[in-house]
């Protein structure tokens, strides 16, 4: 029912422009895999190398240990969902969901059958004879989604499908995917821009920046554990200092930036005197008193701060290129600071983590 | 209505819409009521006018079905139409879906003119042209039998094939450019989501871009057959003695035979086939007037 897929050495040019650089990786079967990245990054250009759309210039795509070179999109047992889904406007719904079955020559009663049997799982069944042009942007979704199943592909990629979906819409459509891949067993490989989308739905995530795949773990790898300073960036916010690593005792390390000198556990690949990065996730700043008890501390002034609702941000200027954000818990005492007050800081030496450096996300 | 009067007065606005009413009935309406009156009228000397013989008949119009020749010959002419757009929407839709779908902006542009060029030559010497390719000793013959294809040359100008052939080419375009607007406008996507579902390129054709165009089709079918039942050109010139277009027979009864009363009633046929070509096309495709005019 599921199979697992495999990108060897793959690589894609256009032209001169490398979209895809040598990407090495194998998503499990059953596996829910979000590629993430900035548009540009060459995640499109994957999913339509594994759908057959494009051929990769170098390497090779397998499904289910088969190579899939000079085969066809109609030939690969892929199903893809498009960004604009691509439902056919002039069939009713029930036809959309069987067309793939119309295609391999299933009877018309046993189609209708197997239709309604997926706008069931969809929960949709009440829509079958109705246009498309009448449905609402989720239950087109569940149209798109329903089709792709009928043609029990053994793997599922879905571009951004729930991108033009309003939040509340998107964030429910997040746990149905989940469910229907949980329920279907197929593997999923799924592109978005969203962290939130890749976080949420994933087993693992495969952070892509530029045409090279930077880091592949699970949500909670990626976050707490980046490989590299734009995956510590691009997923999740966080608070940079940039500086030279001057000592590492194993897994911890002191690093001396132009804040002062702060102590932080060693990420991949930075090596003692060399130039690096140290990222602290804004909810791991300590404010005013709490900042005393932690390891390291900064000076800084009080900017701004931004309620919202269960948490606060507060934003404070201690001399970087960009002012620093500490996330919590809503404090009225934080929105009647002043601009300007002196405000202590600080973090705990766990909750940060030192990497060479390299290219941030951009804003 | 209410913008015009305020922006031109109510003297300019109404001597526009007085002058589009005056061109519109002068030019357009009492022409064919003229021609209407014509056509329900016996055809008689000038001492007969005002006697009892000048009543409202149909008689004109039942002369084409007392009259086996102009029958065959009306028969022909729907016929031969039908054809000629059938192979015009044959060689138009690959053209069309290449235009619109598969070639870069470049290779769109230059084809649209290569398209183009030969309308910037008189539609007389196109069919000289065409009459020349064809002749007995022609090119055609020429060429194949140079290539061993054949052993004698062909006599492709006996019979309607000629006629067929230069209809084609003549109208062609005609087929194209509705057809590439209509295939211009369908989401790339949907080409491959069937492709992705597993149809093969017929399927994707036939279930997803022929019914998305078939607006155009149907205008560009419309087109095409008007222009070839209509022609007098290309018949003309490349029918042969006994196969003759209605439209010749029309402009017999005009000018050689000097019987406006028949010809009015034979061009009021024409119409009528025409028109229920069309009615019959929107019919069959299940397209509305107002999916023709987008």
């Amino acid at each position: 029912m599921s199979q697992e897929v495999a990108l060897e050495g793959v690589t894609r040019r256009f032209g001169e422009f490398v979209a895809v650089r040598n990407v090495d990786l194998t998503i499990r079967a059953g596996e829910f895999f979000s590629f993430l990245g900035p548009s540009g990054c060459g995640k499109t250009t994957i999913l339509r190398m594994i759908s057959g759309f494009i051929e990769p210039t170098d390497g090779v795509v397998r499904i289910g240990g088969r190579d899939m070179r000079g085969i066809g999109p109609n030939k690969r047992p892929t199903a893809l969902i498009f960004q604009n889904l691509a439902l056919f406007p002039l069939m009713p719904v029930w036809q959309n969901v069987a067309f793939g079955l119309e295609v391999r020559g299933v009877g018309k009663a046993e189609r209708r059958k197997r239709a309604e049997e997926l706008l069931a799982i969809v929960e949709l069944s009440a829509s079958a004879d109705k246009q498309v042009a009448d449905l609402s942007g989720g239950q087109k979704q569940r149209v798109a989604i329903a089709r792709a199943l009928a043609v029990e592909p053994q793997v599922m990629l879905l571009d951004e499908p729930l991108s033009a979906l309003d939040l509340k819409l998107r964030q429910h459509m997040r746990a149905e995917l989940r469910r229907i891949q949980q329920r279907t067993g197929v593997t999923f490989i799924y592109i978005t821009h969203d962290q939130g989308e890749a976080l949420t739905m994933s087993d693992r995530v495969g952070v892509m920046s530029q045409g090279v795949l930077q880091q592949v773990g699970t949500p909670l790898e990626i976050y707490n554990d980046p490989a590299t300073p734009f995956v510590a960036s691009f997923v999740g916010e966080a608070n940079v200092f940039a500086g030279t690593v001057a000592q590492t005792n194993g897994t911890m390390a002191h690093i001396e930036t132009s804040s002062g000198t702060f102590k932080a556990r060693v990420g991949r690949g930075a090596r003692s005197g060399e130039a690096a990065m140290l990222f602290v996730r804004p909810e791991h700043m300590r404010l005013g008193d709490a900042a005393s008890g932690t390891a390291n501390h900064v000076t800084a002034s009080f900017s701004h701060a931004e309620f919202e609702g269960n948490f606060v941000n507060v934003f404070c200027d201690g001399g970087l290129r960009k002012p620093m954000m500490a996330q919590t818990r809503s404090d009225p005492r934080l929105l009647g600071l002043a601009h300007g007050e002196a405000l202590p800081m600080g973090f705990d030496a766990a909750d940060a983590v030192i990497l060479p450096q390299g290219d941030l996300a951009r804003e | 209505m209410k913008y015009l009067l305020s922006r031109y007065g109510a003297t300019l606005t109404g001597g526009m819409i007085l002058a589009t009413f005056v061109w519109l009935a002068g030019m357009v309406i009492l022409p064919y009521l003229v021609m209407a009156d014509f056509s329900l009228r016996p055809n008689l000397l000038p001492a007969d006018l005002g006697s009892d013989k000048d009543h409202y008949t149909l008689d004109n119009y039942g002369t084409l079905f007392r009259n086996e020749i102009h029958f065959v010959v009306f028969l022909r002419t729907l016929w031969g139409s039908a054809l000629a757009t059938l192979l015009c929407l044959c060689v138009a839709y690959p053209v069309a879906y290449f235009l619109a779908m598969i070639a870069t902006p470049a290779q769109a542009a230059t084809m649209l003119l290569l398209l183009v060029i030969p309308f910037w030559i008189n539609e007389i010497l196109r069919t000289f042209a065409w009459f020349i390719i064809l002749a007995y000793n022609g090119p055609l013959n020429g060429v194949l039998r140079l290539s061993g294809l054949i052993s004698g040359p062909i006599r492709w100008l006996s019979g309607s094939w000629g006629v067929i052939a230069g209809m084609v080419y003549a109208y062609t375009v005609f087929m194209v450019f509705p057809v590439y607007n209509a295939i211009l406008s369908l989401d790339r996507n949907q080409v491959e989501a069937a492709r992705d579902l597993g149809a093969p390129l017929w399927r994707i054709h036939w279930r997803v871009v022929i019914p998305h165009a078939k607006p155009g089709i149907t205008v560009g079918c419309i087109l095409v057959f008007t222009a070839a039942a209509g022609s007098y050109i290309v018949p003309s010139i490349l029918a042969a003695p006994g196969t003759r277009w209605f439209t010749e027979i029309i402009y017999q009864w005009f000018y050689e035979g000097q019987n406006w009363q028949q010809g009015s009633a034979y061009a009021f046929l024409l119409l009528v086939l025409c028109l229920a070509f069309v009615l019959g096309m929107m019919r069959l495709f299940r397209v509305g007037l107002s999916d023709i005019a987008r």
